[in-house]
Formats: structure tokens, sequence, C-alpha cells
């Protein structure tokens, strides 16, 4: 997205300096409204994670001002400094989690990556007629998946998984992931094999290569950056599904926001491991967003922005 | 799947080469014969076994789905046998196709035939054919209905999001410094899961007594705070939440239609004298307007299946106000356990968001040439 820098279009002269000056301050006072909208709930809860019940109540704010930073939050989930390499029930469940959320999103993620990526590539480059279906049907049939609220795939699927023996398993959560990420990977992965000129494959069958040869040792390697975008996408949609893991889970499967929606209902609310628990779920993907922004941003504007 | 496209308009100049010989295609016949034998056969073994006909049989129905992996990947072996370089090239969609007919299309035929029934999980008696009868339910169900208005409110209220995050989308694409920071700072909401969103906001932020929104407004002069008591105010503190996590999506999609814009047509409207909102009403907006359409009908669309806030904020409540429909079949799931009731509504819902598109998408056809 390097376009978003564009060189700043030169003003009119007419206006007028002070009129000019009012302007840039509006605009720079929006955008840091906005910023502290943005930024002020995540802050709030990195913050209340390390206070105690009194600095919660009193609506403390700014740390070593207003209160006393304290590893509280962090000690019940086991994960404070002087707690990390004791043994602790509530960091074993948590890590279970995590690593439950972790094996669930990489997989359903490399999964709708796979099978996205070759329907992509078959749909950019071969026409296909299936009974009444062309091309365009076909993508179609794929994207039209999108609407689908996962509520009318919630029952059928849990009595289907009854039968299957698949709730409560992570192979279950991924398939339905990958079914809910498929529609965007294919979209995504589209578009970019669209880019890469036909030429290229032709070069590779004067090359003698076959049709898979010419897919996976020339055209893969050219489309690594839509893979990655639309990967990172995927990663962020199933690290934060909630519907499906919160029906089809109970004890093994269950990942990190089930976890979270689970402890404001029981026991009042324990602030201080409520904030610790939120900061540990979204940490990863603050990470992400903030070091991966381009992919995403690249991933979503695929298709929609054109 | 067929692919019996004739050679001249394929994409490659490389012929789709000779027939494979007579030999090839009677094995590749043989093997798409055996594996459906063979997986018929294990379905007919488990419905007896199922059905109490017959002893042999497994314990449950995993086999079935190893079954049909096989029946599927003979079928694609089966398909480069027989059709040889058009085969090939089907094997690219055919992982896909499979993948969905097993993960969707089925699960929502079976899904039609479970909303036939009065199923309740808990209970031992199992399913019981009842015919229209959670239809009938459904008529007489004000939540639902309760449900269905307040999904129009949501899908309605996207229109604010979109209004806000125009104004956001404008504002990163004037000449300010920091670009990037600000970007990626008003990006982070939509990486954060709908799940710890409710717990940050909705049960932090704005808890009556001390969320810093709850002292914020007491300073303003609203005496009596409550986000979540009257049924207006919690569904505007839903949609506000869910605004927050969304918004982001439909700001960086109208950036980037911002940044495709050519520069020269906002020149020439300055050159003409046109002033900051006449460009925009003028000259932005129009341009903008297929790119506006096709964000707010993907927002359209996954606003429909809002569920995760309402769920962990509200639980639907007040008396059901801040209700969606996906929230209210989860509760008609987790209270009475009735999954053919829950489905049935699943169902007339998936159909009126059926017609509710192909309505929009009707009517936008005239402003964008291309929407999904």
């Amino acid at each position: 997205m390097s376009t978003l820098a564009l060189k700043p279009v030169r003003r009119h002269p007419a206006v007028p300096r002070a009129k000019r000056m009012l302007g840039r301050a509006l605009i720079y006072a929006a955008l840091l409204f906005w910023t502290f909208i943005c930024l002020f709930p995540i802050y709030w809860t990195v913050t209340t994670s390390f206070k105690s019940a009194v600095d919660v109540t009193q609506a403390h704010l700014i740390p070593w001002v207003d209160f006393q930073p304290d590893w509280k939050g962090w000690r019940s989930l086991g994960l404070s400094p002087d707690t990390l390499f004791g043994t602790s029930t509530a960091r074993a469940e948590f890590t279970s989690r995590f690593v439950n959320s972790i094996i669930t999103s990489v997989g359903a993620s490399l999964l709708a990556l796979i099978l996205g990526s070759l329907a992509a590539y078959g749909l950019s480059r071969f026409r296909y007629k299936f009974a009444w279906m062309r091309n365009d049907d076909i993508l179609f049939f794929f994207m039209s998946q999108l609407i689908l609220p996962p509520v009318v795939l919630a029952l059928p699927f849990l009595v289907l998984y009854k039968a299957l023996a698949l709730l409560d398993t992570r192979f279950g959560l991924i398939l339905l992931y990958t079914l809910s990420v498929l529609p965007i990977v294919i979209w995504i992965m589209r578009d970019q094999f669209n880019a890469i000129p036909i030429e290229l494959d032709e070069a590779a069958f004067v090359d003698g290569l076959s049709t898979w040869g010419a897919f996976l040792r020339i055209i893969l390697p050219l489309a690594v950056p839509g893979m990655v975008a639309a990967f990172i996408l995927s990663l962020v949609l199933c690290w934060n599904e909630y519907f499906f893991a919160a029906l089809l889970t109970s004890t093994d499967a269950k990942t990190l926001p089930v976890i979270v929606a689970s402890q404001t209902g029981s026991q009042g609310i324990n602030w201080w491991s409520m904030a610790a628990l939120s900061t540990a779920a979204i940490a990863p993907l603050v990470l992400v967003g903030i070091f991966l922004e381009r992919y995403i941003v690249s991933g979503l504007t695929t298709g929609a922005g054109k | 799947m067929q692919n019996s496209a004739p050679v001249t308009d394929d994409l490659h100049h490389q012929p789709a080469v000779a027939r494979a010989p007579a030999r090839r295609k009677t094995v590749g016949r043989a093997l798409v014969a055996l594996a459906s034998l063979g997986f018929l056969l294990v379905l007919l073994v488990q419905i007896l076994h199922t059905t109490g006909a017959t002893a042999a049989g497994f314990s449950d129905w995993r086999p079935i789905l190893i079954a049909y992996l096989i029946w599927a990947v003979a079928f694609a072996i089966a398909q480069v046998l027989i059709r040889g370089e058009r085969g090939q090239r089907a094997l690219f969609l055919l992982p896909a196709v499979f993948f969905t007919i097993a993960v969707v299309i089925f699960p929502t035929i079976f899904g039609i035939y479970i909303a036939s029934l009065d199923w309740n999980l808990s209970s031992v008696e199992g399913p019981r054919f009842s015919g229209f009868d959670n239809l009938v339910g459904m008529f007489n169900d004000t939540y639902y209905w309760n449900a269905l208005g307040n999904m129009c409110f949501y899908a309605v209220a996207v229109l604010g999001e979109y209004a806000i995050a125009f104004g956001l989308a404008l504002l990163l694409s004037a000449e300010i410094r920091a670009r990037k920071f600000f970007r990626i700072v008003f990006l982070l909401p939509m990486m954060l899961s709908p799940v710890a969103v409710s717990w940050m906001i909705g049960k932090s932020l704005l808890e009556f007594r001390f969320g810093p929104a709850a002292t914020l407004a007491r300073y303003l002069g609203w005496e009596n705070p409550a986000f979540f008591a009257s049924p207006w105010m919690a569904r505007l503190s839903i949609q506000a939440m869910d605004a927050w996590v969304s918004i982001p999506f439909i700001m960086i999609i109208l950036l980037a239609g911002l940044q495709a814009m050519p520069r020269e047509v906002q020149e020439a409207a300055k050159v003409d004298g046109a002033n900051g909102w006449q460009s925009f009403r003028h000259v932005t907006f129009p341009i903008m307007l297929p790119v506006s359409i096709t964000v707010l009908i993907i927002r359209i669309i996954f606003k429909l299946k809002l569920a995760d806030i309402v769920i962990n904020v509200t639980a639907g409540g007040p008396g059901g106000a801040t209700d969606t429909v996906s929230s209210f079949i989860y509760r008609v799931y987790r209270d009475r356990s009735n999954v053919g009731y829950g489905t049935a509504l699943a169902m007339v819902y998936l159909a009126l968001i059926i017609v509710l598109l192909t309505l929009l998408l009707r009517l936008s056809k005239r402003w964008t040439q291309k929407v999904i």
C-alpha cells in the first residue's frame, strides 16, 4: 500500500493562512480524538490487569501516579514473575486454551489457503463447465457462502458432530473455521493469480513443465505476497471466532474467546484477572496489527477496493 | 466436473492433450465405481446398525467421513485417468468443491430436515417428526420477530458506521504527518476479538458504578448513566461497540478507494473554485459511490451475523431489546436444547437474508458493476 503515502497536492494559494492553520488544527484534533477512542479501551484493559480492587472502584487511571501497579491480575493467571516458574492450574488451563486457539486458527488458515489457492488458480486460468455452471457461477457459488450466518450451520453441525464423535475436538473446529474463511481466501488468491501474467505459465509449458509443475514451481512462488495476506487475515478471523467454539466445545478443545466469555458470567467479575485474561487474548492480535498491518490492508482491499 | 469447453477458448494455448488411452479410461471408471460402491456399502452398514437391523457396524459415524474422503480421492484420481490433461485441471477445483459439499451443502440440507423435527437434544426421546409445527411456533414467537426488528435497526445503523468511516478515511488521506501511525491505530479495534471487546468495553468501560465512561457521563451531567437499562440505550450501546470493531474495515476500503481516485479530478474541482464541501459533494462522493455501495453491502452481510457481543454483554436483554437473530437462536438452544426449533428459525432467517441481498444486489447493480 505504498500508494497511501502519495505526495500531498499543493493547496490553492488563495486560502488565507490563518484559515489554513485552523483547518490543520481541526484535522489533527479529529485524528487525536479518534486515536483516543481506539486506544483507550486497550489502555484501560492493560492497566486494569495491574490494579487492585480499590484502584478499580476508584477509577484510577495512570500507573505510578494514581495507583501502584501490582501483578495481581497476572498472578491469578499464574503469569506474573513470581508465579511463572511455580506450578499453577490457572496457567495450565490458560496455556491449553492458548494452544487450542493457535492450533485451530493456524490449522484452519493453512487448510483454507491450500484449498483456496488451488481453486483460485483453477478459476483464474482454466474454463470449467459443471452442469450449467461456468467459472463465474462457480466463483459465485464459493462467494455466496459468505452470506451464510453461522447460526444456520451451528445446530446441524452440533447434531452431525455428535454422530461423528467430533464434538469438542480441535479437528472439528478446524473444519468449520476453514469453511468460514475459504471464500475470502479464494477471493484474495484469485485476484493474486489474475495479476500474474499468463505468459509465465506458457513459458513454463514450453520448458516442458506439466500443468501442476508450472503451478507449483513457477506461479505459486510468485503468489506468496497474496498468500501471506490471505493467511494473516484468516488467522485473525479464526482467532476471534466465538460462536462455533462456544457451541461445539466443552472441555478439551475450548479456545481463548470461550474462556474469556465464560469468566464474565461466573463468580461476579474478578476485574484484575479478567483484564489480564483479555490482555493476553488480544496481545497476539495487537502485535499482528502493528507489525503485519500492510498484509491485512492488502488482503482487505483486494476486490472490494476495486 | 466436466471440462468440455473447446480448446480454442481456453486460456492456455497448450492444447488439452490427446485423449487418454482407452485402457486408462476403463481403469478410471472402474475406480469410481469401486469407490462409490465401497462408500455406499459403509453407509448402508452404518444405517442398518443405527436402526438396529444388524449388530455389525461402527460405534460412531466417523468411518463415513473417512469413506467420503477415500471416495473423493479415488474420484479425483479417476478424473486424471479418464480425462488426462482436463482431469488434471479439474483437480485444482475438486478439493474445494468436495470440501464445500461436505461442510456446507450437506449440513444445510440436513438442517432443512432437522428444521421439521421436534428434537430436544437433552431429552431421551430423540427426534420426532413434527412437520410445520416449528414454523407455526415461529409465527407466534414474539421474541423472534422482535429480534428480526432489531436486525433492521442494526442493519440501518451500518449507514452511521459508514459516515464515520468515510470521515476517518478522508482524514487519513489528507496531508498529515505520522500517517502510518494513525492508520495502524485506527485499524487496531478490528483486530480484537468481539468477546474481549465485550468485556473491555461492555462490562468494564461502560460499567455502571465505576467504569470510566459512566464516570465521564456523570461528570457531563447525566445522573444515571445506565448504558444497558433502557431498551434504546442498550441497543445503541451494543451498536456502538460493534461499530468500534467494524469501522476500521469500512475505513480501510474507503481509504483504498480514495487513494485510487485520480488526483486530476480534485484539482480540476479546485481550479473551478469549488470549496471543500462542494468538491466532496460533487466530485469525491460520486466517484466513491461504487466502492461505498460494495462496502456497505459487505458490511450488512457481516452485520447480519452479529452475535458475539450481544451474547456476552446483555444476553439479549433488557427484555430482548438488544437481541439479534443469532443470539436469540443461541439462547433458544442453550435454554431449551431444542435443535429442531432453533434450526427452523435459522433457516427462515437464511431465506430472508437471501431475499434481502438479492434485492440489494439488484438495486445496486445500477451503481456498481460487480459486487461479490
